[in-house]
């Protein structure tokens, strides 16, 4: 997913109270760790829980200079397997990635929904696991570490503990994992986000 | 980022979206009295004002109100002995505080307040334009329209600094796009030392309400003499101008960011402008690089002091440009032209030694998108209308049921 030249835009769909717009946030947080121009913002709107919810994110190499709403994303991350593939595949560009909440296999959803790119990892099951909540936004965000090489595991797990818990930590995810001085809920989602990072299937056509 | 090096602040890079950013400014600017009440899309400064006060971040009190009405009424009082004080609010709210912003200005008191820009019910929206802030335009306030999270920090700083100096005393609103920037994390500096903001901003003495040494203000005043002191307000507008551009200067030199009352993108060898504010300046930006790939010789320019209104900024930046487009963001219903900024800039060029073409649009209201193909397409249509289209007063872009043939 690399190519200085442009911006990567990410668009996330959840259902209210799965934490797509903090998914949408700490993706931004975690690219400004790394000196790198963000934009996080929520699809406007009453806040509904458990209705459809989008949220976006972009990151570029140099000040963002648009305010527009992202039509033809680059990514799609979808949190909740229940959601409508109309309404996640609109404008998914031909080359675009789509990362899904599913225990189905990656080739199996490029076929039935003919995507070039699908990364899969059952976040809801590892949420369980780790967090004993279906809360799978952080989870989310491991999988898609594994393709964006702007943005590190590392910077991910240190802008969940920002965005989450404001907790500003210097240290690597090996070190926090480690650490003793961390509580179960902060742990949880950095267990979460490793595990779904060694997890993710990857499928490209 | 060059500049970045020349200040003599050390600053943190941060994420936050514009409400969090008016947040942080209203803290390092070290309030002692907000009052508020909330609305969408404004409710996100005062949360994170409470949650600083709350954590001892901030030592302020926070006045709980039961309407904007009384949140302006509450800091008036404050501010009238003494305090420096600060509110927040959009769209009604703005509408509800009307008759005590005049009150705030009259009585030459010092508030700040942002403003996240929403349109105005009824039908009730709660997205982005900028009718609320245009409708308080002859209020007194001074006005900043800002484009950036980075924008909104500096400018509830630099509010500060103007509305607090002797020669000025007038209170100030720091407008922002309501969603489109209230509502969207970017990254931005701020001073890691807040103790900075507190060298560019000294506390001042001013009159205030006092029993040991009374005086009176905002008392009757009869016919004899009313308009004088209303004049003393024109006079502190027009003065204010100077002072802003003096706090940009020190903005400049402790914080290494530079505002101008014009902004302006790749405009100096442009034949063709367009003028817009708020966070819609910087997706015209993206839509001029993409026009001049396709060899267009275009530019943008934003107008972020929007009281005063700085024609001199203005004529100069527009300079030998054939065509100028205004985009505004809010309607003035039965104008002779609808766009509340298209007038002012017709007014700054009337009976100027050159005068561009000057076409007035509006696009954006109630929180539809504008993107860069809208103005794309408004700088096509201005080129085929030329002349023309001033003659059919604001041309409302992308409104169903409206034609300029």
């Amino acid at each position: 997913m690399s190519n200085p030249q442009r911006t990567i835009e990410v668009r996330f769909h959840g259902r209210g109270g799965q934490g797509a717009v903090t998914a949408s946030i700490i993706l931004a947080e975690a690219a400004a760790l790394e000196g790198l121009y963000s934009q996080a913002f929520p699809e406007f709107g009453p806040e509904r829980r458990g209705a459809p919810v989008k949220a976006y994110t972009r990151i570029s190499k140099e000040h963002i200079k648009t305010r527009a709403p992202i039509l033809n994303p680059d990514i799609v991350v979808v949190l909740d397997p229940s959601l409508h593939p109309s309404t996640y595949m609109q404008g998914l560009k031909k080359d675009g990635l789509l990362v899904l909440n599913s225990k189905k296999g990656a080739k199996s959803i490029a076929e039935e929904l003919s995507v070039g790119k699908v990364m899969v990892v059952d976040a809801t099951g590892i949420a369980l696991r780790n967090l004993r909540a279906p809360i799978v936004n952080v989870a989310m965000l491991g999988a898609l570490a594994r393709v964006l090489e702007e943005v590190s595991l590392d910077s991910i797990a240190k802008a969940t503990l920002k965005a989450i818990f404001n907790i500003k930590w210097e240290g690597n995810i090996a070190s926090l994992l480690e650490a003793s001085i961390i509580g179960e809920a902060v742990l949880g989602n950095i267990r979460a986000l490793n595990e779904a990072y060694r997890l993710t299937e990857v499928y490209i056509a | 980022m060059e500049s970045m090096l020349e200040s003599r602040a050390r600053q943190v890079r941060v994420l936050l979206n514009s409400n969090y950013a008016v947040a942080y400014a209203a803290r390092d600017a070290d309030v002692d009295v907000v009052a508020a009440y909330p609305i969408t899309p404004q409710t996100g400064v005062v949360e994170k004002l409470s949650e600083m006060i709350a954590n001892g971040e901030l030592d302020a009190e926070m006045i709980h109100v039961e309407s904007e009405h009384s949140a302006l009424s509450a800091i008036i009082g404050a501010s009238a002995v003494g305090a420096r004080v600060f509110t927040a609010t959009s769209s009604q709210g703005l509408e509800f505080m009307h008759e005590l912003l005049h009150i705030a200005s009259g009585m030459r008191l010092p508030l700040v307040m942002s403003v996240a820009t929403r349109a105005l019910s009824a039908p009730i929206n709660i997205w982005n334009d900028y009718s609320d802030l245009m409708n308080v335009r002859d209020s007194s306030w001074i006005t900043l329209i800002a484009s950036t999270a980075q924008e909104v920090y500096d400018s509830i700083i630099e509010a500060f600094m103007v509305s607090e100096d002797p020669r000025v005393l007038l209170p100030s609103i720091v407008a922002y796009d309501g969603f489109w920037m209230s509502h969207t994390y970017e990254p931005l500096y701020i001073p890691e030392d807040r103790r900075v903001v507190s060298k560019i901003l000294p506390r001042r003495p001013r009159y205030v309400l006092d029993p040991d040494n009374p005086i009176t203000i905002g008392s009757l005043v009869n016919p004899d003499w009313y308009y004088e002191i209303k004049y003393q307000q024109v006079e502190a507008m027009k003065e204010a101008y100077r002072v802003i551009r003096e706090a940009d200067t020190k903005i400049k030199y402790y914080l290494g960011r530079a505002y101008e009352p014009i902004e302006s993108y790749m405009a100096e060898d442009s034949e063709i402008l367009v003028l817009t504010y708020g966070g819609a300046y910087e997706t015209l930006q993206s839509a001029v690089d993409m026009m001049r790939s396709e060899g267009l010789r275009v530019g943008a320019l934003k107008l972020r002091l929007w009281r005063p209104f700085p024609v001199e900024d203005l004529k100069s930046k527009v300079g030998d440009a054939e065509n100028l487009i205004v985009v505004d963001r809010a309607i003035s219903y039965g104008a002779s032209i609808e766009g509340p900024a298209a007038l002012e800039v017709i007014a700054a060029f009337y009976k100027g030694k050159s005068c561009p073409t000057i076409s007035s649009f509006i696009a954006g209201i109630g929180g539809r998108p504008v993107s860069e193909e809208d103005f794309k397409g408004i700088v096509k249509k201005a080129l085929k209308l030329g002349d023309k289209a001033l003659k059919m007063g604001s041309i409302h872009w992308g409104v169903r049921g409206a034609s300029y043939e």
